[in-house]
């Protein structure tokens, strides 16, 4: 009988493991939501701070942050999709295969702060874009290339080679194999890494700090190179910065909900993406 | 041949060749920042010999003369790293095997979406969760000074790695053959038994690797530790006082530093160690990976 209630107080220690994870997220998730939604209007979306941060919204910040974000797509999305696919279509020998998903898979690891140092040296300083929403956008399109490599490599792999196979036998170039077949049954697939990596991009706040964030600007980015707000940046900024705690504590979890919202809107549409995907397949 | 073809083939080679340009990127930036890495770290070695850098009690950088010893630091990334893996070891595994072992397919479809989003929330956010709310309730608890301590800090960074320890060590479970279970059935042991001395070892390497990788997203992992550990740069004593640990002390010195000043440069060096230590946690894991992946290939 010990065996069963060694058994017993085992699994039980299991569920305590599983609760702790989630109260963890329900603790977090009702925190911010509750505090978060009292603050959130129209004004609050729609209008840039007033009086030292204390009051209006956080406008400026929702746009530097969506202009950053679509910068470090639009940099890092062909770069990794051309990656992928030389990976995964040209296969090509194995030495180089190596070196390159060892370079990939290390790049990953790389903390985001140390992207940032990266990022003040080369583009900030060498290049001379200063601190702005190019420095910022390509510092994270760097930081997110591994993740949407990964992701087009796998929907790459899961592409049937019969298809390939039958566009061949067509007359049909590798080329335009790729182009026509298989980027677009990849497609799914592809478009649930680019969203993964928007949240990334748009969250993180260690690599725009030094090349593109600043804690406050009268109005809205007008070029490529103007220094912005940021979202996440901003929450540092109300904690950390300015002298009337209070206030400032109740817009930083307005910015946080926001955040929060993001990333259950991406993760409900990366659900959807791979459900959809998962039933073509069936029918398929 | 005709025109067709002839363009055809050119088009062939054009998309191969930028292709291949292309897919060295990942390298080039990688390579791009040790370099960088290495070019503006270094010159804080004409201040500083690398030992007194890396030995010094005292971190004080824009004093005259200046004192650049990271051993606070170090020690800081240290103690908050070792106490998140006490929290995210046990709940990150437990949660895998849960998941794993006692989850059925309608339950796992919903729990693994959860973790998703746990692992989605930007460090940003675990960080002012852990200030307005954790530190305060520890402060209470414990009857402490402050709350922005080592203990929070670890706490924090112990949940956000769960995911990332839990989906790893979950596919090392999902990669242990059936057949080794069965046969641990067979003999007699139940499933507890069954789980520790037959899946778990078969699936241990698989899950040091998701423990190591827990680990590197802990040692690098910034704004969170920037805003709950406390930021004090002296050599820790114990979980309940304040650390500055190496990322929040570029993240937040990085802003103040006059470039290409001596701290500018020892900011970068300390960019540099932090780089090599996640670098050579992540090749061992890559290592063990490997390994991994050769014994159960030779299993089946």
């Amino acid at each position: 009988m010990k065996s069963k209630q060694t058994q017993n107080l085992g699994f039980a220690l299991l569920y305590l493991a599983m609760g702790i994870t989630l109260i963890a997220l329900g603790a977090i998730l009702v925190f911010i939501i509750v505090n978060g939604i009292q603050v959130i209007n129209w004004d609050f979306l729609t209008q840039p701070p007033r009086k030292a941060m204390t009051q209006g919204g956080i406008a400026p910040a929702l746009v530097g942050t969506f202009y950053l974000t679509l910068s470090a797509i639009i940099f890092a999305l062909p770069l990794g999709l051309a990656c992928a696919l030389y990976l995964v279509e040209y296969s090509p020998r194995g030495a180089v295969v190596s070196l390159i998903r060892m370079s990939i898979n290390n790049l990953a690891g790389v903390p985001s702060v140390v992207f940032g140092l990266f990022g003040l040296t080369v583009f900030v300083k060498y290049c001379g874009f200063g601190v702005s929403i190019l420095s910022g956008g390509l510092t994270l399109g760097i930081m997110i290339l591994p993740g949407i490599i990964s992701a087009a490599q796998e929907a790459l792999m899961a592409v049937p080679q019969s298809l390939r196979e039958a566009s061949l036998a067509l007359g049909a170039s590798q080329w335009q194999t790729i182009r026509k077949i298989v980027i677009p049954t990849a497609l799914p697939g592809i478009l649930t890494g680019v969203i993964l990596s928007v949240g990334r991009a748009a969250g993180e706040t260690a690599p725009i700090m030094f090349t593109a964030a600043t804690f406050y600007t009268r109005g809205f980015p007008e070029s490529i190179f103007d220094e912005v707000m940021a979202l996440p940046y901003h929450i540092y900024a109300l904690m950390t910065e300015g002298t009337f705690p209070t206030r400032q504590t109740a817009i930083a979890y307005g910015c946080a909900l926001i955040l929060v919202i993001l990333v259950l809107v991406i993760s409900a549409a990366a659900i959807i993406i791979r459900q959809r995907q998962r039933n073509y397949e069936f029918v398929g | 041949m005709s025109v067709v073809t002839m363009r055809k083939a050119r088009r062939e080679q054009i998309s191969r060749s930028i292709f291949t340009g292309l897919a060295f990127s990942s390298l080039l930036f990688l390579l791009g920042i040790i370099v960088i890495l290495f070019k503006e770290g270094l010159p804080v070695f004409q201040q500083v010999s690398f030992f007194r850098f890396v030995t010094g009690a005292f971190w004080y950088p824009i004093q005259e003369p200046p004192e650049f010893g990271i051993l606070p630091l170090l020690l800081g990334t240290a103690w908050v790293t070792f106490g998140a893996m006490l929290v995210c070891i046990p709940i990150g595994i437990g949660t895998a095997l849960y998941l794993h072992e006692i989850a059925g397919p309608r339950q796992r479809a919903l729990l693994k979406p959860l973790i998703e989003i746990l692992a989605g929330i930007p460090s940003i956010v675990y960080g002012f969760f852990g200030m307005v709310i954790v530190a305060p309730f520890l402060q209470q608890l414990l009857n402490i000074p402050t709350g922005l301590c080592a203990l929070t800090a670890s706490l924090i960074l112990g949940i956000m790695a769960v995911p990332t320890v839990g989906s790893l060590a979950e596919d090392a479970l999902r990669f242990v053959p059936r057949s080794y279970r069965e046969a641990s059935y067979a003999l007699g042991a139940d499933r507890w038994q069954t789980m520790v001395r037959v899946v778990l070892p078969a699936a241990g390497s698989g899950i040091s690797t998701a423990i190591i990788l827990g680990m590197s997203r802990i040692v690098g992992e910034t704004m969170t530790v920037l805003m709950v550990a406390g930021g004090a740069a002296v050599i820790p004593k114990g979980f309940l006082q304040p650390v500055r640990p190496m990322t929040s002390t570029i993240a937040a010195e990085m802003g103040e530093a006059v470039m290409n000043s001596p701290h500018y440069y020892a900011l970068f060096a300390i960019g540099l160690l932090l780089f090599l230590i996640t670098l050579i946690i992540n090749l061992v894991a890559e290592m063990i990976g490997r390994r991994y992946r050769l014994h159960l290939g030779a299993g089946r």
